[in-house]
């Protein structure tokens, strides 16, 4: 990790409910520029939920503030030139070409009559490139295959060029290549100076990509810390109920699920 | 990367059909003008002939235009909000929600059907029925759920319009009404034209400044709504633009269905299936089908003319049909 992180995205003392049902209680986390932060958690930890609400999506009580500033106080296309949003299950309804869809990423840059910038038509290639979605750039959405759409869907949500990006299971449905290639992919944003964070249920890739693991149980958070520390198999057994075989590898530790707690 | 933006050459033709389809409609009738003729007794005064185009042929081929763009981009706007090709105001009860509160105040005296009550009626009645389609189909707006809520908002329309004739102060009103429900463009004046064009146009406005939110609402709600959309804006907008143009249209023209669900449809593959794009396109074929059909029910022999909402709705049904039969994979994914 860098010694200049600064903090980017704030949540403080966060907490959502839904009826009577708390899905998310007393959650801080910073995500900081220069880091990426994974979260995972067992299913119906809150983790879903957590991104929304970071990401302004959904009303919360606690802050959230962005810069500094209350995502609230800012204007919704303010917000969405700083921080861009995946959401989990890549909906497409319509069969649009998959550059047009590309394109929907500079929605929030984009002023009322103007045509592609020359600076949208680069960043809509630099996604596309980025998450090798450009030789499929003329063919139709809906047609593609799920781990086809989820890099579309991770092609659009870069082209905004956001300097904090929230992916909610960015690598579910892809292939171990493509799995590896959007972990890396992340991981340089990162490096480059972007806040990210991003919710992973594969905890090898976890520890190898990751610059900190936040775990999630039962709407609170758990762990904040670096990989190695986070994920110990003590913690892994506490939160996912669990054991794993931690084995040691050139590439990091490789942490193999043994058996259902 | 061509990020092509195709289309505009269509956009264009369809302009300039709906302008020869108006000037087919200005000479359709029992008398027999000529271009010439039409043009002359337009323009300046040439006794029958005048009375003929500019009183009974233009009212009707004014409405025609407004009332099909209106359908024409209410669906187009129903379709991107919902996101759901199936979407139409006339398959959720919305013209009949507004004939029968249109139909109610006039079959008990209380307005007079020139009035401007009768459109605020339609409107009222389109509102209701349109924003709890939407609040019934909730975020999520599942092709089930709306079609669902919409079977049952139709019927509940249906059933207003059975209780307004039910309850008909004397038949010749109950007659009337029925008539009204099929839909007409005949015997219409200036003053229908004047009565309802400002809502329609409003209308129009309302719903065209939508456009890039329905392209972002392709995404689904959340993806849209991180793109800077106010998702619950746009919702209440559409509601009421819907409601503006379809209560107004149907409280001039009786109750014409399917003009919003078919033009999108034929219009939309030829511009990306953008839904922002689709908007403009979708109101010229709208009111291209609605010239066309009223020529249509003009030209048929016989002592009665057809309605021409009998003519939508027998063409509208199977096209409906085979939109279904196309999308079923679709459907049954959903279901």
């Amino acid at each position: 990790m860098k010694p200049d992180l600064a903090p980017r995205l704030h949540a403080e003392n966060l907490a959502v409910r839904r009826g009577a049902r708390t899905i998310v209680t007393d959650a801080s986390l910073i995500l900081n520029a220069g880091e990426l932060t994974v979260l995972a958690g067992p299913n119906g930890a809150g983790k879903t939920t957590l991104a929304r609400a970071m990401a302004g999506l959904i009303p919360s009580q606690g802050s959230v503030s962005l810069d500094g500033t209350t995502l609230t106080a800012m204007s919704a296309r303010a917000r969405a030139r700083t921080l861009a949003y995946l959401p989990q299950g890549h909906e497409f309804h319509w069969p649009m070409s998959v550059e047009h869809i590309v394109a929907l990423g500079r929605e929030p840059h984009a002023d009322p009559f103007s045509q592609v910038t020359s600076e949208d038509r680069a960043a809509i290639l630099d996604a596309m490139d980025a998450t090798s979605t450009d030789t499929l750039a003329t063919r139709i959405v809906t047609t593609l295959s799920g781990g086809e759409r989820a890099r579309v869907a991770l092609a659009r949500a870069l082209a905004t060029q956001a300097s904090v990006l929230i992916a909610d299971e960015p690598i579910a449905s892809l292939d171990e290549r493509h799995q590896l290639i959007v972990m890396e992919l992340l991981r340089d944003i990162a490096h480059r100076g972007a806040a990210v964070l991003a919710i992973i249920h594969d905890l090898t890739l976890a520890a190898r990509f990751a610059d900190r693991v936040v775990l999630m149980d039962e709407g609170r958070i758990i762990a904040n810390d670096a990989p190695a520390a986070a994920l110990t198999p003590e913690r892994i057994a506490q939160v996912f109920k669990i054991s794993v075989h931690r084995i040691e590898s050139p590439d990091g530790p490789l942490l193999i699920p043994s058996r259902a707690l | 990367m061509a990020l092509d933006r195709p289309g505009n050459l269509l956009t264009l033709l369809l302009a300039a059909l709906v302008a020869v389809l108006f000037a087919a409609s200005l000479m359709t009738g029992p008398a027999h003008f000529g271009a010439e003729i039409v043009a002359k007794a337009l323009f300046s005064d040439q006794g029958v002939a005048s009375i003929i185009v500019r009183d009974v042929r233009l009212p009707r081929t004014l409405l025609a235009v407004l009332i099909g763009a209106t359908f024409g981009i209410s669906g187009a706007a129903l379709q991107g909000l919902l996101r759901n090709p199936l979407a139409e105001p006339s398959l959720f009860g919305a013209p009949q929600a507004a004939a029968a509160t249109a139909a109610g105040l006039m079959a008990f005296g209380l307005v007079s059907p020139v009035s401007l009550a009768v459109p605020f009626g339609g409107i009222a009645g389109a509102l209701i029925s349109v924003g709890a389609l939407v609040a019934i189909a909730g975020r999520r707006a599942s092709l089930t759920m709306t079609l669902l809520a919409g079977l049952a908002l139709a019927s509940f329309a249906g059933a207003a319009i059975a209780l307004v004739l039910n309850l008909a102060p004397n038949p010749y009103i109950a007659l009337e009404i029925a008539f009204w429900l099929l839909g007409s463009l005949r015997d219409r004046s200036m003053i229908h034209v004047w009565i309802a064009a400002p809502f329609m146009i409003a209308s129009w406005i309302v719903l065209a400044a939508n456009a890039r939110a329905f392209r972002a609402l392709t995404l689904g709600e959340d993806a849209a709504a991180s793109l800077g959309i106010h998702v619950g804006r746009v919702r209440i907008r559409v509601v009421i633009g819907v409601a503006l143009g379809v209560g107004a249209a149907v409280s001039v023209a009786g109750a014409i269905s399917f003009v919003g669900l078919i033009a999108p449809h034929l219009v939309r593959r030829f511009y990306g299936s953008d839904p922002a794009r689709t908007l403009l396109p979708s109101a010229l074929a709208g009111a291209a089908l609605l010239l066309a059909a009223d020529i249509i029910v003009r030209l048929v022999p016989g002592p009665l003319e057809i309605k021409i909402g009998v003519v939508t709705a027998l063409i509208g049904v199977p096209f409906f049909l085979a939109m279904i039969f196309r999308e079923r994979q679709v459907l049954e994914e959903a279901a």
